[in-house]
């Protein structure tokens, strides 16, 4: 009797197995650590780069405990936390500003469990300290300055149509024009429909007789905008985050108009802010290619009215003084192709202002080259300097030559990436200060330990020997749970420490519920192993009901919390499933295993089982 | 060791009416609270700036409000958390001032009062993420409640659901008006705190349906209040024992959990405390009131032959 199938041996200890492997990167601690990775798409990670890095740690003495080279970076170890931060400085310097340099905690843990994929618990903000913003994208800020561009762009195709109009002006987000004739009007309406499908044109008579046409933009288009809007932001900020040198950052689209941005780890809050609410400016000016020019400026003596830069590869260029077109007259910029040669281009849509400006420019100056550069933070860039072959017109520009195809994607995201699409605004933020980090993960610990120790000796004195197996069924669900949330690396939040205790402490139910049973079962005068039988069995029905609305609960919590509730719900829900493995499951084998080989079995170790005066007891239940 | 004797059933349904009687105090009186009190609501519902700062010594407060009254940020508080080294100062929404700038002025000014003022945790929601906080909230209660009811219709039957529902609600609204009677924070957690309750304390109330179902098919000559009767009394020890073990890392949490725990295991306490009474002898005497019988639980096969076998279950 009670005898468990060897499968269902095989089952637990397989489990038992794979839970110990996930669950023991946790017991090492973490080490202070350098992550090297790159800032720049052209960069490549390589063993290149990995004996780099060791060359420049060696050169400057500084010792180190292993290192790693992994898709993402370089990682190295390092003993403590000054020698981390100098080993830092020491990289930064020698890598200069194609990698970010970031100080980060790794793992202790030996390579084999990394490399099967056995990590450490991912630890929320709250646990590791951090920055966690929630920012808004002003999406009507975007759609204004749409108008504006479309104002512009009207206003030149009224001209170049030889339309006469009263006026034209954004209102909102609609573009107005007046009119003071009929048969202009229309004229104008067929204009600016055939010229920009993306606007819906009204007619509309205003107080006065004013005749006025008001083009907004189309559902469709707006969306596209809006979208494009948020990914543009996106990408500016991961620019921006990668100065910052953060570790293991987290940029992402919440929503329709929302981005979050996590990173672990950083304490200066106020730099953070500062840079992800920073705007850079785009410029396109033309490049001082007098002979001579360059060497002298080299030399130190920089011409008047021209500024000596660096372009992407840190070749030296002189750029003359003055703005031709600033980076708000860029509708957008794609990267493709060249039509003719089929080389990689990129492809850029200027406003009408500007189109005019760039046609009159570049009239002016054939067979000259352009600089399109970056200004952020004071700090100039030429990201790419092209030869201008000929007048071009109608906003239509195209950049091609000597360029890779990630080359063009580059240039064509930083070109976009300029400024902002729409304005941001924080509307969430969470701030966590490292010491504060550490006290929550001992708070967290602490309720959890000393709450199952208290919990393991009262079921233990109750029950006796079934209180000693359930306590080992609780041990089995704690090892199963850490392991799972290892496994899926799911972010371990301190609510989430609290939704360990809390599980613990609810699934010790299941056993009480079938220690009871096997309880009562005696005391009506079952035989012990008909008792066990009986007590898991009809304990079953009302675990799996119990636990299917906690786990409706949990399953709510999971699809509407944010941040904290969400932490909770994680662990709350995987503490369901893996208690009910544990408890019943894990459980019975153990009952099975010291019970189940006895043919004759006298007596359960299950402590006291008072039975009634049964004459006392008016409806046995049999 | 075996705390629970009980030589027989004891007749908690004769007096299903004064227990009755008893939550409808309690749960009048928790709405009262919550109509004239209110809740409490956190920085993360109303929105707001809380910053949590550490001093090298005990909090000076007049020094603390001084320093931040030269700001004339409105109303404000600051109070101590967890530590008397550590001060929370909650700052009202304020319009067209940005939390990034109202943060480091705030820290600026009291860095520059007391040069050990450290940063250890800044909080920040702006208004509309405070409301769709509050709203996800109320839609996930209205979720979790439809969810157990249909799950406990389709397992028992209607009236289990209705009742288990019932009860368990109530418990969430007198979890509430202790929230509203003593003002204590009500924040994101303490809302998943009592979410989980109400999953926990249904599992009560099924664990009780169950034994209903099972003496309804043991016990055929007993009449209906017997049955809930004896249900009650076996399930007894098991209850109070599963709660006083869910509770005793409940206090685990609220004694080591620190600060930030402090409230969430408070609602879970008093929600584990009220689910026990409310399961066995709230949602047990609605059952019997909505007129529960055999033949709504006991599935016709099972039972011997005779024309009321046939009956379908509504």
């Amino acid at each position: 009797m009670n005898r468990y199938p060897l499968w269902k041996y095989i089952i637990i200890g397989i489990a038992l197995a794979i839970g110990l492997v996930y669950a023991l990167p946790n017991l090492f601690p973490d080490v202070p650590a350098v992550q090297v990775s790159s800032s720049k798409t052209g960069v490549k990670i390589d063993s290149t780069l990995l004996a780099t890095v060791e060359d420049a740690l060696k050169s400057a003495g500084i010792a180190y405990r292993g290192e790693v080279l992994d898709p993402t970076g370089v990682k190295v170890r390092f003993a403590d936390f000054d020698t981390q931060v100098k080993a830092k400085d020491v990289l930064q310097g020698k890598l200069g500003d194609n990698y970010i340099v970031a100080l980060n905690l790794l793992s202790s843990s030996p390579q084999w469990l990394a490399s099967i994929g056995a990590l450490p618990m991912y630890l929320g903000l709250d646990l590791r300290g951090g920055v966690y913003f929630l920012l808004q994208v002003d999406m009507k800020g975007a759609l204004d300055k749409a108008a504006d561009r479309y104002t512009t762009d009207i206003r030149s195709l009224m001209r170049e149509k030889r339309i006469i109009y009263g006026g034209v002006g954004r209102e909102q987000s609609n573009v107005v024009l007046r009119f003071k004739d009929e048969a202009e009007r229309n004229k104008a309406r067929a204009a600016i429909e055939t010229a920009f499908p993306d606007l819906l044109v009204r007619e509309q008579e205003a107080a006065g007789g004013e005749l006025r046409l008001v083009a907004g933009l189309k559902p469709d288009a707006q969306k596209r905008i809006q979208d494009g809007a948020v990914q543009q932001n996106i990408t500016i900020l991961r620019n921006r985050v990668n100065e910052l040198g953060v570790a293991e950052p987290i940029i992402q689209q919440q929503g329709s108009d929302r981005v979050v941005v996590q990173l672990p780890g950083v304490q200066d809050t106020a730099r953070a802010k500062d840079i992800l609410g920073r705007t850079a400016t785009l410029e396109i000016r033309m490049v001082n290619d007098d002979p001579g020019a360059l060497d002298q400026a080299r030399g130190g003596q920089i011409p008047l009215g021209s500024d000596l830069m660096q372009d992407r590869n840190g070749e030296p260029l002189l750029v003359r003084r003055q703005v031709v077109l600033t980076g708000d007259r860029i509708n957008d910029a794609q990267s493709g192709f060249d039509s003719r040669t089929n080389e990689p281009a990129v492809h850029v849509n200027l406003d009408g202002t500007g189109a005019r400006i760039f046609k009159e420019v570049t009239r002016e100056n054939v067979g000259k080259r352009m600089a399109i550069v970056l200004v952020e933070k004071g700090k100039a860039e030429v990201i790419t300097a092209p030869v201008i072959r000929e007048e071009i017109g109608g906003g239509r520009v195209q950049i091609s030559g000597r360029m890779s195809t990630r080359e063009a994607n580059d240039i064509a995201l930083l070109m976009r990436a300029g400024a902002l699409a729409a304005p941001m605004e924080i509307v969430e933020e969470r701030t966590v200060g490292p010491s504060l980090g550490k006290e929550n993960i001992q708070k967290g610990f602490d309720s959890v330990v000393y709450g199952f120790c208290v919990l393991a000796v009262f079921i233990c004195v109750y029950y006796v020997l079934m209180g000693a197996i359930s306590t080992v069924a609780l041990c089995i669900n704690l090892l199963l749970l850490v392991a799972v949330l290892s496994m899926l690396q799911a972010t371990l939040t301190l609510p989430g420490m609290a939704a360990i205790a809390l599980t613990l402490g609810m699934a010790i139910d299941a056993n009480v519920l079938i220690n009871e049973r096997i309880r009562e079962e005696l005391r009506w005068g079952s035989t012990p192993h008909a008792a066990i039988q009986a007590g898991y069995e009809r304990a079953w029905n009302t675990i799996l009901d119990s636990n299917v609305t906690t786990m409706i609960a949990g399953i709510a919590l999971l699809a509407f919390g944010t941040g904290p509730v969400r932490g909770f719900a994680v662990v709350h829900v995987l503490g369901i499933l893996t208690s009910m493995f544990s408890a019943v499951f894990v459980s019975r084998g153990i009952v099975a295993l010291i019970y189940g080989s006895r043919k004759k079995l006298e007596k359960i170790s299950i402590g006291q089982v008072w039975r009634p005066n049964r004459a006392a007891v008016p409806a046995k239940v049999t | 060791m075996e705390f629970f004797r009980f030589t027989r059933d004891i007749p908690f349904m004769r007096h299903a009416l004064v227990f009755n009687v008893i939550s409808a105090i309690t749960f009048l009186a928790a709405v009262v609270f919550l109509a004239t009190r209110g809740l409490n609501l956190g920085v993360d519902f109303r929105g707001g700036t809380v910053i949590e700062v550490e001093y090298g010594h005990a909090v000076d407060y007049n020094r603390v409000r001084d320093a931040i009254d030269k700001l004339a940020l409105g109303e404000y508080s600051a109070q101590s958390f967890g530590s008397s080294n550590t001060a929370l100062i909650r700052l009202p929404l304020k319009e067209g001032v940005s939390s990034a700038q109202l943060s480091e002025r705030v820290m600026a000014t009291l860095k520059a009062d007391d040069p050990s003022a450290t940063q250890k945790r800044v909080e920040f929601v702006g208004p509309q993420v405070g409301k769709e906080l509050y709203e996800n909230g109320a839609l996930a209660l209205l979720l979790v409640s439809l969810g157990i009811v249909a799950y406990l219709a389709l397992r028992f039957e209607w009236r289990f659901a209705v009742a288990a529902i019932a009860a368990n609600l109530h418990d969430v609204v007198i979890i509430l008006g202790f929230f509203a009677f003593f003002q204590w924070e009500f924040s994101l957690p303490v809302l998943a705190a009592v979410l989980a309750v109400l999953g926990y304390s249904v599992n009560e109330s099924v664990v009780i349906a169950d034994r209903i179902r099972e003496n309804f098919r043991k016990m055929r000559k007993a009449s209906v209040m017997h049955v809930i009767d004896s249900a009650i009394t076996s399930t007894m020890s098991r209850t109070i024992i599963t709660h006083g073990c869910t509770l005793l890392m409940v206090m685990s949490i609220f004694f080591f959990g620190g600060e930030t725990l402090h409230h969430f295991a408070l609602a879970l306490a008093i929600g584990i405390c009220f689910g026990i009474y409310s399961s066995a002898l709230v949602m047990a005497a609605l059952v019997m009131w909505l007129g529960v019988s055999r033949e709504d639980l006991v599935k016709p096969e099972k039972k011997p032959s005779g024309p009321e076998g046939e009956k379908i279950l509504p």
